[in-house]
């Protein structure tokens, strides 16, 4: 069974903290019967067994824990760096984002690029991040027409969002790159390379490295930089 | 070892399932009748989490090559060894060269096949399960093929039993299906929730064990479909615009972005997953006392047909 803590009704860094700091303490400090939480924008589902806890005891301890988001201490965060081609073979969209943005395709890149960005959370499909840290100056809202198939490792933008599809399937996000950085590999003994609170960066990596890069990652020879 | 002659269309490796990643976008997997699943292994000897098959609509067949036992549960299906017919809820004990080949459902949708000692593939995050669109566990994570070889665990042979007639479920033409209101009933019109409740839908052919497709009663929302994306539990009903409702299952996506107009209580999941493309179900809504009594209700009638209790039984 599984219950939903709301913390707030808006996409906010503020808020989101607070629902990974809610999932910090319940982890923690054991709550009695938790079995398995699962953080997003706002909000904290929690699956619990019932023959270990009761909704009302749960519930109580869970509200207790809530009130004590806004000063917990989280530990410090992961600094991932991912290669990222933004060639407009692979960045499907940059051209055309640029033009609707007024600006020239390598300014989009060093503004998307430039940028440090939160993991709120994983979800969806295996591995796939939902970030937080998109400059104002380069949000547009999703596309008009979702794409059938987005391949794996594609960089896209959604207004306040940014995602990297982490396995083939369909999508709305303007596309700017590819990273060959292997967000799902089922092969691995870490399947997932992202966690929530994780902070991301992107670095531009010209055709010829992502080639090489995706040559090791296939021999699984390559991880990205964590610190 | 177990030779797969023919596969069936979608048959799986599954134990209880792989728990504590759905934070990752990994779902438990597992089976969809865990009652079935449990009782199988049971009749085979096994522990309750040990690796067995899960059938669709049509079952395998397959040569033993060993001397090992058999149980089939769940939907019911024609059973038979070297042709002749074979019960199900039953130990059948095999020896090599044994022809068996499981048929056609003729009520429900899942069967279940556990073989003494449970199947031995690497266990992938703890479990044995297949996770088909994350190609994660069971065989290469993918459903079986013909000429694929299973290995099994050595074990002792069981003594051989048969489930009491009493026990074994039944399986309604119609199931009602109990659940709980919300977390967003309130972005649904009276209307809605209405035509929710006192419809019937009809099990699509897209459903699959991500997810039940449905298609009944216009389920109307008051304002819009999406809310900010948040995790979906097992057994929570999507509502996107076309108001017809999703049924999320074993291999759901940890989140979604539609309204939940309900959840399905986790005693009743085998009784969706049993529903055949076409045939119909109900819903009614029950409140969470409720829906805590019947979870023990169903514990307890699980563990009364496996003969103790059911060590391991899902937490979601």
């Amino acid at each position: 069974m599984a219950l939903s803590v709301e913390l707030g009704d808006e996409i906010s860094q503020e808020i989101n903290t607070r629902v990974r700091a809610l999932e910090f303490l319940i982890q923690a400090k054991g709550v009695a019967g938790v079995v398995e939480t699962v953080p997003s924008f706002r909000s904290l589902l929690v699956y619990y067994d019932p023959s270990l806890t009761d909704f009302d005891g749960l519930t109580a301890a869970l509200g207790g824990l809530a009130e004590q988001t806004s000063t917990a201490v989280l530990p410090p965060a992961r600094q991932v760096e991912l290669p990222c081609c933004y060639d407009p073979e692979f960045g499907l969209d940059l051209l055309a984002a640029a033009e609707r943005l007024a600006m020239s395709p390598d300014e989009l890149v060093r503004a998307h690029a430039g940028a440090e960005y939160l993991v709120y959370f994983v979800g969806f499909t295996p591995g796939l991040p939902y970030m937080a840290g998109v400059p104002e100056r380069i949000r547009l809202p999703r596309l008009e027409t979702p794409r059938v198939k987005v391949p794996a490792g594609s960089v896209g933008l959604g207004g306040s969002q940014f995602c990297i599809y982490s396995v083939e399937s369909p999508g709305g996000y303007w596309l700017l790159g590819r990273t060959p950085a292997p967000l799902y590999d089922p092969r691995a003994e870490e399947p997932t390379l992202l966690r929530p609170g994780d902070r991301v960066r992107m670095r531009p990596i010209d055709r010829a490295e992502y080639d090489a890069i995706a040559t090791r990652v296939a021999a699984r020879a390559w991880r990205p930089s964590v610190t | 070892m177990i030779r797969i002659v023919e596969p069936g269309p979608q048959t799986t490796v599954q134990d209880l399932g792989r728990f504590g990643r759905l934070r990752y976008g990994i779902p438990p997997s597992g089976p969809m009748d865990v009652r079935a699943f449990v009782i199988a292994n049971r009749l085979v000897g096994n522990p309750d989490g040990a690796a067995a098959l899960e059938c669709t609509l049509l079952g395998p067949r397959f040569t033993v090559e060993v001397p090992c036992a058999i149980a089939v549960t769940g939907a019911d299906a024609p059973v038979s060894v070297n042709g002749v017919s074979a019960e199900s809820w039953a130990t059948l004990v095999l020896s090599p060269g044994d022809v068996v080949r499981i048929g056609a459902a003729r009520a429900g949708l899942r069967l279940y096949l556990a073989f003494s000692g449970g199947l031995d593939v690497p266990p992938v995050l703890g479990s044995r399960a297949t996770y088909l669109r994350g190609r994660l566990g069971g065989l290469e994570g993918r459903s079986l093929k013909r000429d694929d070889v299973l290995r099994l665990f050595a074990a002792a042979l069981p003594s051989a039993r048969t489930l009491p007639r009493a026990q074994i479920p039944t399986i309604d033409s119609e199931p009602e299906i109990r659940v709980v209101l919300g977390p967003e009933a309130e972005r649904f019109s009276e209307a809605g929730i209405a035509a929710f409740l006192s419809g019937t839908y009809e099990m699509l052919p897209q459903s699959d064990r991500m997810g039940a497709r449905l298609a009944g009663p216009r389920i109307a929302h008051t304002r819009g479909h999406d809310i900010i994306s948040d995790g979906i539990a097992l057994g929570s009903i999507q509502v996107p615009g076309d108001g017809q409702p999703i049924v999320l299952l074993v291999d759901r996506q940890s989140t979604g972005g539609y309204t939940k107009i309900a959840t399905v209580g986790s005693f009743d999941i085998a009784r969706v997953g049993q529903v055949k493309p076409g045939q119909r179900l109900r819903f009614r809504a029950v409140d969470i006392p409720e829906a805590h009594r019947l979870r023990r209700a169903w514990e307890a009638s699980v563990a009364a047909a496996a003969g103790g209790p059911v060590a391991a039984a899902p937490a979601a």
